[in-house]
């Protein structure tokens, strides 16, 4: 029960990062950071004392696996989050280039 | 894991800040080792090293130094608030789930048993998501595919005729 | 490979690459192959593929790496990774439903063994180790262009 608590303040760290700073890049590492806290939980609802990886081997006969469903899904979840980063971090240098500035109090000039 | 992080969101320089969410990330993949999921291990290392090559690119020439002012009461409070509140409702739901270390694995018992049989995969994790669980794979590959169009449309510049006409 | 001195990273560095991105992008095909026998799979494998060609572009400069892989190759390859991976799923029409496993299932624990299983991670691997490098790509792209407007 402790590390599910651990993994939720690892998420309430990114939780702040993303609600106070004023810096686009520092609000980007908040979002970053409360993924990584996602994918560790749900690794963690999988696990199994004393089990092993879910993979056969050719000589043993493994009984006790770690729940593969979990896992299945957060190696989808990983990858996505590089392009969630990725077109964020270039809707960033695209306001850099036109406002001059990362600071969000800045940008308010709107189109129209 | 929890220290990175919040060097990570507090320090003022951005390059800093962005090699400890590199040192977070690194950290996870540990993590990921310790609780027997190979597959996600190895995922999350170069995952990981492509992430930091991404930011450090758009960070290395654009750092700017940065003022506090003004309505900074209202803006603690409020986000106090709204934290407490989150945590309340997360531990009320975090009480309900089955103690760590004991899963029920209701679907996963019947993946586990005939996963070889039907699939012929070894690597149970791959028949999961390639055979089982196809639609989802496929729904990723969207999301990517819809990624890189986005990046390719925002990141364009006008070609060199256009250039031209508009000086 | 050119050798100029004023591109790209000083020289050990460009030693150092000549030697290892062969072996990374052999490495990261391995990862695609053997996805259904060890871990790995696709997606990691994608994305070594996508490092051994980001290496590249670091240590050499931008223009070396844009005449071996251009923007339009590398478009056209993802597209190409996308619909292989559809035409997979199409194939399981043959057998009933979407996305069934049709191909023979020989013993396990050989390469040959896991049906549709292995053309399915070598078509995400494609995709997902070309539309990252042309993320890259995009990237640098831009920076070359705003230095020759100034």
């Amino acid at each position: 029960m402790s590390l599910y608590l651990l993994c939720l303040a690892l998420f309430c760290v990114g939780l702040y990062g993303v609600l106070r700073k004023r810096n686009i890049v520092k609000i980007i590492v908040g979002l970053g950071i409360m993924e990584y806290a996602m994918n560790l939980f749900f690794v963690l609802l999988g696990f199994r004392f004393h089990g092993r990886a879910p993979i056969l081997a050719q000589d043993q006969n493994i009984l006790n696996m770690v729940d593969p469903l979990p896992q299945a899904l957060v190696l989808t979840s990983i990858v996505i989050g590089l392009g969630i980063t990725a077109l964020v971090i270039s809707i960033a240098i695209r306001i850099y280039e036109r406002y001059g500035t990362f600071d969000i109090t800045k940008i308010k000039k709107l189109r129209g | 894991m929890i220290f990175a992080a919040i060097v990570a969101i507090e320090v003022k320089d951005l390059l800093s800040s962005v090699i400890a969410v590199g040192a977070v990330g690194f950290a996870l993949c540990l993590a990921f080792l310790i609780l027997k999921a190979p597959d996600l291990a190895i995922t999350q290392l170069v995952v990981e090293i492509l992430c930091l090559i991404i930011l450090i690119r758009a960070t290395i020439k654009r750092d700017l130094p940065l003022v506090i002012e003004g309505r900074w009461v209202f803006n603690t409070v409020s986000t106090l608030v709204f934290v407490a509140v989150f945590l309340f409702f997360a531990w009320t739901a975090l009480r309900e789930l089955p103690l760590f270390g004991e899963p029920i694995m209701a679907v996963a018992k019947k993946y586990l048993e005939e996963g070889t049989a039907k699939t012929g995969a070894v690597n149970l994790v791959t028949a999961v998501i390639l055979d089982f669980r196809a639609y989802d794979t496929l729904g990723e590959a969207t999301v990517l595919f819809t990624s890189v169009i986005g990046i390719m449309a925002i990141l364009r510049r006008p070609g060199r005729k256009k250039r031209e006409a508009l000086k | 490979m050119i050798n100029n001195p004023k591109t790209g990273m000083t020289l050990i560095v460009k030693t150092i690459t000549r030697l290892t991105i062969g072996l990374i992008l052999l490495f990261g095909i391995y990862i695609i192959l053997h996805g259904h026998l060890s871990p790995g799979g696709g997606f990691a494998g994608g994305v070594i593929v996508a490092l051994s060609f980001v290496h590249m572009m670091l240590a050499f400069g931008k223009d070396v790496a844009v005449t071996k892989v251009s923007k339009n190759i590398a478009s056209n390859l993802e597209s190409i990774g996308a619909l292989m991976f559809l035409s997979v799923a199409l194939l399981g029409f043959l057998g009933g439903t979407f996305f069934l496993n049709v191909l023979p299932k020989g013993s396990p624990f050989r390469l040959f063994s896991a049906g549709t299983i292995i053309l399915s991670n070598i078509s995400i691997g494609i995709k997902v180790g070309v539309g990252l490098f042309a993320i890259f790509l995009a990237l640098v792209i831009l920076e070359r262009a705003k230095k020759e407007d100034e």
